[in-house]
């Protein structure tokens, strides 16, 4: 039975991204108002909280799948699996769990560097972050989804869908012509 | 549509939390507990960006969009957005705010899709802050490379099929 291992907590009930963006809200929300009055100040508001209210169910749901996923995919395995594959096959498998797993970079880097650890070229591991970057569902459902609607974010992960094995493939490409992926041996950073 | 949608989400939430339980009481709890701290802490977030950004993208000057980063730009606009994500500082509540207001505000769908594509893939600090310090650097540097045409190969095929 794999014990979930507890994931780095880097949790602040404050944060700069947040706050800043906080500000240049309520400044813009202000300008509207003493711009263009009451009525426009509340159409605003009740458009963007109708889409927010719409949008809360996915992230709840997106957020419990990401919580589960983590917990049943346990990610020795999942390296295990990555990091044994080569060719095609290693690229699309390595997209298809960029995809699945949920998480921010604190998670999701750390898997990518023991993907190389076990034996997986640079390549596998490029198609992997690219693929968790652009099409992965926690992101595209709890993240995007509320600013950019549906429609818009379908149809931008449809265009996003070949990109994470063409970068896998560029990425062997680069390695093919010389670029310098093995460094220094042992002075290498892994978790 | 959108209906289906959500179904299938709590199905599958559904499912994995069977799946879970299966393997023990323990499991549940733990994913849940998981899923719903999550959601506490982002919900607030998401809920200023969101908002926020219907807010912005309001007072943001029409006249100075549309022609640098509206549907007309084309391959100007596409650059200008490319640049604009790779220089985006902040976590992800300033990327998706400042693409949404953009794309309220007037700016063109294959312009805010180069954006964010450019800002998910090669945000400078983010690189340097956190993927450098948990990867090999040279496959960092390897990632960000090949990671350059990407957003414009999105943005074109966004032209190419009109849409979104």
């Amino acid at each position: 039975m794999n014990q979930p291992t507890p994931q780095r907590r880097r949790r602040r009930a404050f944060d700069w991204s947040t706050a800043v963006i906080a500000v240049l809200s309520g400044s813009a929300a202000l300008a509207v108002y003493w711009r263009d009055g009451a009525e426009r100040f509340l159409a605003v508001l009740d458009t963007d909280l109708l889409l927010f209210a719409y949008m809360v169910p996915k992230v709840l749901a997106g957020c419990l799948i990401g919580g589960f996923v983590a917990l049943l995919l346990p990610r020795e395995q999942v390296a295990r699996w990555v990091g044994h594959e080569s060719g095609m096959t290693g690229l699309l498998i390595a997209m298809a769990f960029g995809f699945i797993l949920p998480g921010g970079p604190f998670t999701i880097y750390p898997i990518a560097a023991a993907f190389l650890l076990i034996g997986a070229d640079a390549g596998t591991v490029v198609a992997f972050i690219v693929s968790w970057t652009l099409i992965g569902y926690t992101r595209a459902l709890v993240w995007e989804l509320p600013f950019f609607g549906a429609d818009f974010v379908f149809w931008r992960v449809v265009m996003a869908l070949p990109l994470p094995i063409l970068a896998g493939l560029l990425a062997r490409l680069a390695v093919r012509a010389g670029f310098p992926v093995k460094s220094t041996g042992p002075t290498d950073k892994a978790p | 549509m959108m209906l289906a949608v959500d179904l299938m989400l709590w199905l599958f939430v559904v499912a994995l939390a069977l799946a879970a339980a299966m393997r023990g009481r323990l499991l549940l709890v733990q994913g849940t507990r998981a899923g719903v701290i999550d959601f506490l802490h982002l919900l607030p977030r998401i809920g200023i960006g969101v908002i926020g950004a219907g807010y912005i993208a309001e007072i943001l000057p029409r006249a100075l969009i549309a022609p640098w980063l509206g549907a007309e730009s084309g391959l100007t606009g596409i650059v200008i957005a490319v640049l604009g994500g790779a220089l985006t500082p902040g976590g992800p509540v300033v990327g998706f705010a400042i693409g949404a207001a953009a794309l309220k505000g007037g700016a063109g769908a294959p312009q805010v899709i180069a954006y964010s594509t450019a800002w998910a893939l090669y945000a400078v600090h983010r690189l340097v802050l956190y993927e450098v310090p948990m990867m090999p650097a040279r496959v960092v540097w390897l990632r960000a490379l090949v990671s350059l045409p990407l957003p414009f190969i999105a943005a074109g095929a966004a032209i190419l099929i009109g849409k979104p």
